[in-house]
């Protein structure tokens, strides 16, 4: 199986650049709240952007929390990508951090606004690293059956 | 005039706001307006909010030409919030698509008089009137921060909204940065640390001015026809070289004395792909030359990078965010 992505970009389309660059299989969570959910029936990693209010409160956005709350895809997300901008200081990408936290998987990368080439580079690495560790551990599941 | 309070602007494809009308915050045409209006109004602050005070100690320990230097880069950076503050915003307030975003320019117009107003008050804690007042000489005799001011306003007075937009983005993401770099660094040398409090803060609302207009920019940009698209893309690249090349001048003038213009150069190309990719644009500084130095970065996002590590290949792998608990009742779990 190829790596899948999942990600949310608001109107300003930072995030749906960056995942237009990567060049992999993606799904969109779609912006208007009534649109149908895209139903996910395989592993994947979450490329999420923030939005935090001076606080962190209302780092994730409403669409990513609504997606989250359906168990099936919180067992499947492997990962979290989030993306944001350093002049926020403390909460830059901090979305990353609190969906780590909330859902129990690793913040695996951070980028700025719609990600530089380095960016694209080690997010491809990364995500096909991750892709064969999965593969590998399925494999040894199989032959322990 | 018929109700409808748009018209169309023959100049280009965009409409303007040409009646006055009651805003209706409950009926939005563009919904990036309250999200931006909401983030702006959450940031509010005002200088008084800073203990600048805590700082003269800090202060005293800069030698004579370190002060001159900080004096001259702040009264720089009020002058380019002086421009957005008068001329900026309310020149892009007239370009207008909804009466929100005319609501959003008045609240950035406004900050960027507390900006302004913010370095007056850094430099009557800790300044003497007589070095402010030769910095502010000074400010008009620099060939360098002249022609960056030249190069802003001959835009603005320019009748192309577009245009207005590009060069208001490179000023709120690029052209701030050769001066912001000066209170970063001090601030990771544990100097002046209040004072990067407030720059901070300053920060932090240029880049929603930045993500902002460049996003209304994009707006206008996407319904431009691709010959359009072409020219509009050129000129933007042509006037940050233009102010690229002015910019390098400036850091040079500015920071030999100190032996800091490369780390600040390698600042600029940092911010200037910010700024392009604010426009929606590829960035164009490739990753050797936009290397800042990690005291930098995290005088900029402090704790923010210690969990960054799985796909860079640096650290250890796996690491589960520390977040606080959040209280949004959106969460099902």
């Amino acid at each position: 199986m190829e790596p899948l992505l999942v990600y949310f970009s608001s109107k300003s389309l930072n995030t749906h650049r960056f995942v237009l660059s990567l060049d992999m299989r993606s799904v969109r969570i779609p912006i208007s709240m009534k649109e149908e959910m895209p139903a996910i029936t395989e592993p994947y990693v979450l490329i999420c952007p923030t939005y935090a209010d001076d606080d962190g409160s209302k780092a994730v956005p409403k669409q990513v929390i609504r997606f989250l709350n359906d168990p099936r895809n919180r067992e499947l997300m492997q990962g979290v990508i989030a993306s944001g901008n350093r002049n926020f200081g403390d909460l830059f990408a901090y979305s990353g951090a609190v969906i780590s936290k909330k859902c129990k998987v690793p913040c695996l990368y951070k980028f700025e606004l719609s990600g530089t080439l380095e960016d694209i580079k080690n997010v491809k690495q990364g995500m096909r690293k991750l892709w064969e560790s999965l593969k590998q551990t399925k494999q040894q599941h199989l032959m322990a059956v | 005039m018929s109700a409808d309070i748009k018209i169309h602007d023959n100049n280009n494809d965009n409409t303007k706001v040409s009646r006055i009308k009651a805003i209706n915050w409950n009926r939005l045409i563009d919904d990036k307006d309250l999200e931006v209006w909401n983030r702006l109004t959450s940031n509010f602050w005002l200088p008084e909010k800073v203990p600048l005070s805590n700082d003269i100690k800090a202060w005293g320990t800069l030698n004579g030409e370190e002060q001159r230097l900080t004096i001259r880069v702040f009264t720089g950076l009020t002058l380019l919030d002086t421009i957005q503050n008068a001329v900026g915003a309310p020149t892009l307030m007239q370009d207008a698509v909804t009466p929100h975003e005319e609501a959003v320019l008045s609240n950035i117009s406004f900050m960027e008089a507390v900006h302004a107003r913010s370095y007056s008050s850094i430099f009557s804690t800790l300044c003497s009137m007589r070095d402010v007042d030769d910095a502010y000489q000074w400010s008009e005799e620099n060939e360098h921060l002249q022609r960056k001011s030249d190069l802003i306003m001959r835009e603005y007075e320019a009748n192309d909204p577009m245009k207005r937009k590009v060069a208001s983005v490179f000023l709120e993401s690029f052209l701030f940065y050769s001066g912001f770099y000066l209170p970063m660094y001090w601030s990771s040398r544990g100097k002046l640390t209040n004072t990067a409090d407030l720059i901070r803060l300053i920060i932090k609302d240029e880049a929603v001015h930045g993500y902002y207009i460049g996003y209304k920019f994009q707006q206008a940009y996407n319904a431009a026809t691709p010959m359009e698209q072409l020219e509009i893309k050129d000129y933007a690249i042509s006037l940050l070289m233009d102010l690229y090349d002015n910019e390098i001048k400036y850091t040079e003038s500015l920071y030999d004395g100190v032996g800091l213009t490369d780390e600040v150069k390698t600042f600029l190309h940092y911010n200037a792909n910010k700024a392009l990719m604010n426009l929606g644009f590829d960035p164009m500084f490739p990753a050797e030359l936009t290397a800042v130095s990690p005291a930098i970065l995290s005088a900029l996002s402090p704790n923010a990078d210690e969990n960054h590590d799985f796909f860079s290949g640096s650290g250890s792998s796996y690491v589960m965010g520390k977040a606080e608990e959040t209280e949004d009742e959106d969460w099902d779990f």
